[in-house]
């Protein structure tokens, strides 16, 4: 290493400032440039569910890129009972979606301010547990949840749901909310109660406002992976009028035995798709220190 | 009262216990038990079946293809996905004008449901009038749209490697956002120091930069692993497994065997869970899970 430090020159930048300047800001834009190509390459694909989407019917055989006409006819006619009734299947998934983080919150909240404020034994375990199941997927273990949950006359598919997609996104919302009420000084609470709200005035009043940020993080994590979820539904859903299943079962009414109509298909994409990326968008920030558990640091 | 505080964490977290026992932990002894039983196609169970699933499953001729063709395509993702967000995360890292919208751009795959994803691909895909063929036709590529050349996804091989680069495109935003975080943790005085060495920037990234970003890479990957091992959207709207099992990978597998033989389904995912065990195990090592939750 000693080497090295001795052969560099050591002035070589000063004398030509000047000219750094434009090769600076050259680079810049070079980064620049190259980040919105990347940009745009991300952004390509679901261009082409609109372009797709806006295509009349009698261009859909054509082999253009564009269509050489748009129409709105897809999104008008998605609603009619003819091409899927898509309102009764957003019902639907708004169901699940709600019910899933509703459940999150519930089950969540007061796990995590419980291990961010206690010691106590069984602690660790617990914190294992929950550690351990965001890394099990519903994929792993399929078999057993469609078993188990068609032995529940009490739960339809629906509620099924619900209770599936709370328990797989349970651990990502302990994670976050943990971290959260971890950072917030007990003394504040503390301060709190001597100035004479009690100890649930001092929780709902302080340290909630405080982690409010931590919960609409999880919030619309837990309501966007339950809104895409896939593979649960169309098992659980599987044989339910389509008006009735997710919409992420439910699209694929749209694909028949011989012929896709992707008109229809990617009308209905663009209404799942774009009110999550929007979403998305508000917590992007936050959504990896909770997914890799702190791990990334 | 002595005995009420030592019951008062089970208030707090009996909950998110009980979820946690009925999504997660009786679905495993369902399926385990399943694996053991002779259960018919409308699920009825007809009696304890010993070891006969797993016979069933390890004598199909696909099992094997299957477990093969599962490793290449979990090593071959999450290895491609890695490299890429890792210059990625380096040119987003960089300051420029517009970056917090270019960033935006970049977490669309992960936001959009996997599922939607692949039918866009499967669309452009198509050998007559897919996107993807127009434009490779355009700059001559593709010799004839329609042609067998163009039937990307009839092609096993070709199929696999069109999935994969899928599969890459919805990992990339987790992974790229992982190492993002990782390089921000960085502190500017240690690029400083090596700068001060003489080290030239490619020099400073592999010596010092890829390094200290280790423990990112390592959590970025695990949980890639785990993501695209239990994989299902991309092959089951692209392909469906098929022609035959030939770009099944086990999930696939699974869920296809669940409508004939529902034992032998059951044996596949119990297999499946067993080697997710082994990742979460790695993961739980690699990271240190102590001291996470021990702050």
């Amino acid at each position: 290493m000693s080497a090295t430090t001795q052969t560099v020159p050591p002035l070589i930048a000063t004398p030509i400032r000047s000219a750094r300047r434009p090769r600076r800001q050259l680079r810049t834009w070079l980064v620049a440039g190259a980040a919105y190509l990347v940009a745009v390459i991300f952004l390509l694909p679901y261009l082409e569910m609109l372009v797709m989407a806006g295509r009349p019917d009698n261009e859909l055989g054509q082999a253009t890129i564009l269509p050489s006409h748009w129409t709105f006819s897809n999104f008008t006619t998605l609603w009619s009972a003819s091409a899927g009734d898509l309102g009764g299947s957003i019902g639907t998934s708004l169901e699940i979606a709600a019910g899933a983080t509703t459940l999150v919150l519930l089950v969540a909240l007061p796990a995590a301010y419980y291990t961010a404020r206690h010691r106590f034994r069984g602690r660790l375990g617990f914190l294992l547990l929950v550690l351990a199941t965001q890394m099990f997927q519903p994929a792993a273990m399929l078999v057993g949840l469609q078993r188990e949950f068609s032995n529940f006359s009490w739960a339809s598919p629906t509620v099924s749901l619900i209770i599936i997609n709370a328990g797989f996104n349970m651990a990502f919302a302990v994670w976050i909310l943990n971290a959260f009420f971890t950072s917030i000084p007990v003394e504040l609470e503390e301060a709190a109660m001597v100035d004479g709200l009690g100890k649930v005035g001092a929780l709902l009043r302080i340290t909630l406002p405080l982690a409010a940020p931590g919960i609409v993080t999880a919030l619309i994590f837990t309501f966007i992976s339950a809104w895409n979820e896939f593979l649960v539904a169309l098992t659980l859903s599987l044989g339910e009028p389509t008006n009735q299943q997710p919409l992420t079962v439910a699209i694929n009414q749209y694909i028949g035995e011989y012929s896709v109509d992707w008109g229809h298909l990617f009308a209905a994409g663009l209404v799942a798709t774009v009110p999550v990326i929007i979403l998305f968008a508000i917590i992007e920030r936050r959504v990896v220190g909770g997914l890799t558990a702190g791990g990334v640091k | 009262m002595p005995a009420l505080r030592r019951l008062s964490p089970l208030l707090w977290l009996g909950p998110a216990i009980a979820l946690i026992g009925l999504v997660v932990l009786w679905p495993v002894v369902v399926m385990v038990q399943s694996s053991f039983q002779n259960i018919s196609g409308i699920g009825f169970v007809a009696g304890y079946n010993g070891t006969a699933n797993f016979r069933t499953l390890f004598d199909d001729p696909n099992f094997v293809s299957v477990l093969v063709r599962t490793v290449i395509w979990v090593v071959v993702v999450v290895s491609i996905t890695v490299l890429i967000s890792l210059g990625l995360a380096q040119l987003f890292n960089q300051r420029f004008p517009g970056r917090r919208v270019a960033r935006w751009a970049l977490i669309i795959p992960w936001a959009a449901s996997v599922m939607m994803t692949a039918l866009i691909f499967k669309w452009a895909l198509d050998p007559n009038v897919g996107v993807i063929n127009v434009i490779l036709h355009h700059i001559g590529v593709v010799k004839h749209l329609g042609s067998t050349q163009a039937d990307w996804l009839g092609n096993p091989t070709s199929a696999l490697l069109w999935m994969m680069g899928v599969a890459v495109f919805v990992s990339l935003p987790f992974t790229t956002y992982a190492i993002l975080s990782g390089l921000q943790g960085i502190p500017q005085e240690v690029y400083e120091a090596s700068a001060i060495d003489g080290a030239t920037s490619w020099k400073s990234y592999l010596r010092v930069t890829l390094p200290l970003l280790r423990p990112a890479i390592v959590v970025a990957t695990l949980i890639n692993v785990i993501n695209v091992f239990n994989s299902f959207p991309i092959i089951w709207e692209m392909t469906g497994g098929g022609p035959g099992y030939q770009t099944a990978t086990s999930t696939i597998f699974m869920v296809d065997l669940k409508q004939g033989n529902v034992g032998e389904s059951a044996s596949m995912s119990t297999i499946n869970f067993l080697l997710v065990i082994v990742i979460v195990v790695v993961y739980l090592a690699a990271t240190g899970w102590k001291e996470q939750v021990d702050r």
